[in-house]
C-alpha cells in the first residue's frame, strides 16, 4: 500500500451515554461522550489524540477497537488482508477476523496483564484464538516478538509471570501480545504513562522502531502532548467529545490556532528554570457534556468568542491550510 | 541571630523492615532548606524522595526505622522530639500536601468546617468566628470563592479539593509547605493555575517549600534549587539552572535528555539502559554504577561522597561530568 493510502478513515463518529437520575432511573440525559468526530489516518503514520480528562480521547480508541458499539458513524479500515471495511457494522466473525488486524495497548500493565499466566501463555493467546500456525510454529513466533520488544533472551522470560517483571517490562510484553497477530493499526491508550522517567523513553522508542518496522500505525492516546510530539507526525486536539484542531506535529506544536488548544499548550510545564513561561488565559472548568447546547462547545470559555459563536452551531473542522484544520469562527 | 536555614537534614538514613530484608530507602541524605525558598526533590518511584517527607514529619509506618540522621526545623531537633511535641511540629511547623490529597477530605463535612477543625485543633482558644474568618481569607489565596466554604466535598472539582487541601496546609502558618506531587492528578491547565499560585503565596507569605515531583519540568518550574535522587541517595543539589544546564551526576544528565518536551526543536531523546535498583540489595560503591556510562573500578566498590564541586553544587560521583560538558 503506497505512503499516502489511508488506513483508517472516521466519519461522523458519535457515542452517547444514557445518564439516569432518581430512584427510578429516570433518563435525564445523555452524555456526549464523542460528539460526531471525523478523521483519517494515512497508513504507516500514527495520529495522537490529546485533551484533558473526560474530553473523550479513551472513548474514541475504545470504539475504534470496537470495545464499545458506537451510536452512530462510520469507522472505515482499508486493509490489504480484509479489504475496505466499516468497523462500526460488523459483528460476531467477522469481529474477531477484524481482531487480528486491529490491536489495543492499555495504560497499566499492571492490570492489564493476567496475574496467573505466563508470559509465554499471555502473548501466544492470541495466536492461539485467531488460530494462526500450530503450537511449534506460534512458539517460535511468540519469541520472535519477546526479542523485539527486547526481552532478551526470550527463554529467560517465556514462564515467569507478570509479577516477577518490572513496569517497563510489562508494558513490553503487552506490546508483544499486540503485535504478535501482525496488526495493521494499534490503538495505545496512554501506553507510558505509569512508566518511570528512564524507563518510559526505551518504550516510546521502541514502540517507533517497531510501527516503522511492521508497518503500524498508532492511534496514540495521551495527556501529555511531549510523549504525543515524539510520537506522532499528527495531533488532534478533544474538547468536549469534538475535535477541535488537528495538524502535522510541527505545525500544531509551534502555531497553535483554536483558542483552547493554544492554552492547553501554553500550559504545558517546560523542562527550563531560565523561561518564564506564560500561560494563556482561559475562562472556569470543563463543564460536563450532558446534552450540551448546539453553539461552539468552547463558547463559554473562551475569551475571543461573540454573538456570531453564540449564535450558529458548533464551528466544522475547517482547514486553514497546509491540511492545518481548526473548528473556530475567529480563525 | 537567627540562622539562614529553616530546615537542615544532616546524614538521615531510614530502612523499612519487611519479610524479605531491609530495604534501604534513605541513605545518607543531606540538605539544607534557607528560608522563603523553594528545594525541588526529583527521582523516580521508589528513589525515597516521598519517605524523606514522611521522616521530616514523623509520619513513618511501623515497619520504619530510622537509624541515623538529624533533622533540624529552626533548630530543634525533630527527630529527637517525642510524639507529644511532634504533634506541635505537625501543621505549625511543617505540614504537607500529599499526593492525591484530594481524597482525603471528609465527604460528610463541610470543606469549610474541616479547616476550621484543624485550625481550633492547633490554636486553642480560637473562636469558631475567628477561625472561619481565617478560612474566609485564605480561600481567596488559593483561587476558591470563600462563598464556597459551606459546600460539601463532593460539590468540588478535583482542582478545587486540591486547592481546599492547600488552603489547610497554609491554615496554621507553617515554616515549611512540603507538597508531594500536588499537582500529577490534574489535568495540565488546572496543574499550571495551582501551581502559579502556591508560587504567589509562597512569595507573598516568605514560605519555605519543598515540592516532591517526578516531573522535571514541573520542578524546572517551581523550584530555586534541585536535588536529584536515586535509589535512596540524593545524587545532586544545586540551584535549579546549574542542575540543568551545568549536571555533573552521569543520571542528572540522562535524565535532562530523557524528558520530552514541547518547547523548542525537537532534540534527540536518549534512553537510559537498565532499571533503577531493587533496595533490599542494592549495588556496591555508587548505586547508578550498574547504568553508569562513565562508571570507572572504584564506582563499583566504594560508595562516592557527597560533596560541594562548586559554590552550593553538591554531587556523590566519583567521575564526574566536566562542568560545560552537560
Amino acid at each position: 500500500m503506497g505512503e499516502n493510502s489511508t488506513l483508517v478513515n472516521v466519519v461522523g463518529l458519535e457515542k452517547r451515554f444514557p445518564v439516569s437520575a432518581g430512584v427510578f432511573g429516570r433518563l435525564r440525559g445523555h452524555i456526549h461522550a464523542v460528539d460526531e468526530i471525523s478523521f483519517e489516518i494515512p497508513s504507516g503514520r500514527s495520529l495522537g489524540l490529546v485533551g484533558e480528562s473526560g474530553c473523550g480521547k479513551t472513548t474514541t480508541g475504545k470504539l475504534l477497537a470496537r470495545l464499545l458499539d458506537p451510536t452512530d458513524g462510520h469507522i472505515y479500515l482499508n486493509d490489504e488482508e480484509l479489504g475496505k471495511i466499516d468497523l462500526a457494522e460488523i459483528r460476531g466473525q467477522e469481529l474477531k477476523t477484524f481482531r487480528r488486524r486491529v490491536q489495543i495497548i492499555f495504560q497499566d500493565p499492571y492490570e492489564s496483564l493476567n496475574p496467573r499466566r505466563t508470559i509465554y501463555d499471555t502473548v501466544e493467546e492470541p495466536l492461539r484464538v485467531q488460530g494462526i500456525g500450530g503450537m511449534a510454529e506460534r512458539e517460535a513466533r511468540v519469541v520472535k516478538l519477546l526479542e523485539l520488544v527486547g526481552l532478551t533472551p526470550a527463554s529467560s522470560f517465556l514462564f515467569r509471570f507478570p509479577h516477577e517483571l518490572s513496569g517497563g517490562q510489562r508494558q513490553r510484553v503487552a506490546i508483544a501480545r499486540a503485535l504478535v497477530v501482525n496488526p495493521v493499526f494499534v490503538i495505545a491508550d496512554e501506553p507510558t504513562s505509569m512508566l518511570d522517567v528512564s524507563i518510559r523513553i526505551g518504550v516510546m522508542q521502541l514502540m517507533t522502531e517497531l510501527a516503522e518496522r511492521l508497518n503500524v500505525s498508532y492511534l496514540y492516546i495521551t495527556h501529555d502532548l511531549a510523549v504525543a510530539r515524539y510520537m506522532c507526525q499528527e495531533i488532534a486536539v478533544m474538547y468536549l467529545g469534538k475535535i477541535v484542531e488537528q495538524g502535522e506535529t510541527e505545525e500544531m506544536i509551534r502555531h497553535p490556532q483554536h483558542p483552547y488548544t493554544r492554552a492547553l499548550f501554553s500550559a504545558v510545564p517546560v523542562p527550563n528554570p531560565r523561561r518564564n513561561r506564560i500561560a494563556i488565559e482561559i475562562k472556569g472548568g470543563v463543564p460536563t457534556p450532558i446534552d450540551p447546547p448546539q453553539r461552539c462547545r468552547f463558547y463559554d470559555r473562551c475569551l475571543s468568542g461573540d454573538d456570531f459563536c453564540l449564535n450558529n452551531d458548533h464551528p466544522p473542522l475547517d482547514d486553514k491550510g497546509a491540511g492545518h484544520r481548526v473548528a473556530c469562527y475567529k480563525v | 541571630m537567627k540562622d539562614k536555614n529553616i530546615l537542615s537534614v544532616q546524614n538521615l538514613t531510614m530502612h523499612y523492615r519487611t519479610r524479605k530484608g531491609d530495604v534501604s530507602a534513605v541513605d545518607d541524605v543531606s540538605f539544607d532548606l534557607a528560608r522563603g525558598q523553594s528545594l525541588g526533590l526529583v527521582g523516580e518511584s521508589g528513589c525515597g524522595k516521598t519517605s524523606i517527607a514522611f521522616s521530616l514529619l514523623r509520619l513513618l509506618p511501623e515497619n520504619a526505622q530510622l537509624l541515623s540522621g538529624n533533622v533540624y526545623l529552626d533548630g530543634c531537633d525533630v527527630l529527637a522530639l517525642d510524639e507529644k511535641e511532634v504533634r506541635k511540629i505537625r501543621w505549625r511547623g511543617i505540614s504537607m500536601v500529599f499526593q492525591a490529597a484530594m481524597n482525603a477530605l471528609d465527604p460528610v463535612y463541610r470543606v469549610g468546617d474541616q479547616i476550621i477543625e484543624a485550625l481550633q485543633t492547633h490554636f486553642r482558644g480560637l473562636s469558631e468566628a475567628e477561625a472561619r474568618e481565617r478560612v474566609r481569607e485564605l480561600f481567596p489565596l488559593v483561587g476558591l470563592d470563600p462563598g464556597l466554604m459551606d459546600r460539601y466535598p463532593h460539590e468540588f472539582s478535583g482542582g478545587m479539593r486540591q486547592r481546599a487541601i492547600i488552603a489547610m496546609a497554609l491554615s496554621c502558618e507553617p515554616r515549611v509547605i512540603i507538597a508531594d506531587e500536588p499537582t500529577t492528578a490534574l489535568d495540565v491547565i488546572v496543574q499550571d493555575r495551582i501551581l502559579g499560585e502556591l508560587r504567589a503565596i509562597q512569595q507573598k507569605m516568605d514560605m519555605s517549600m519543598i515540592y516532591i515531583t517526578h516531573d522535571i519540568a514541573v520542578i524546572a518550574e517551581v523550584s530555586d534549587r534541585i536535588g536529584v535522587m536515586y535509589a535512596g541517595r540524593m545524587a545532586e543539589l544545586a540551584s535549579a539552572v546549574d542542575v540543568f544546564e551545568k549536571p555533573l551526576h552521569p543520571y542528572t544528565h540522562a535524565l535532562m535528555n530523557a524528558f520530552p518536551s514541547i518547547e523548542g526543536e525537537k532534540q534527540e531523546l536518549k534512553a537510559l539502559p537498565g532499571e533503577p535498583p531493587d533496595l533490599l540489595s542494592p549495588p556496591s560503591g555508587c548505586r547508578f554504577h550498574p547504568r553508569c556510562s562513565r562508571t570507572i573500578e572504584k564506582c563499583m566498590g566504594l560508595q562516592p561522597p557527597f560533596e560541594e564541586m562548586g559554590a552550593g553544587h553538591f554531587v556523590a560521583c566519583w567521575n564526574p561530568l566536566e562542568v560545560g560538558n552537560g
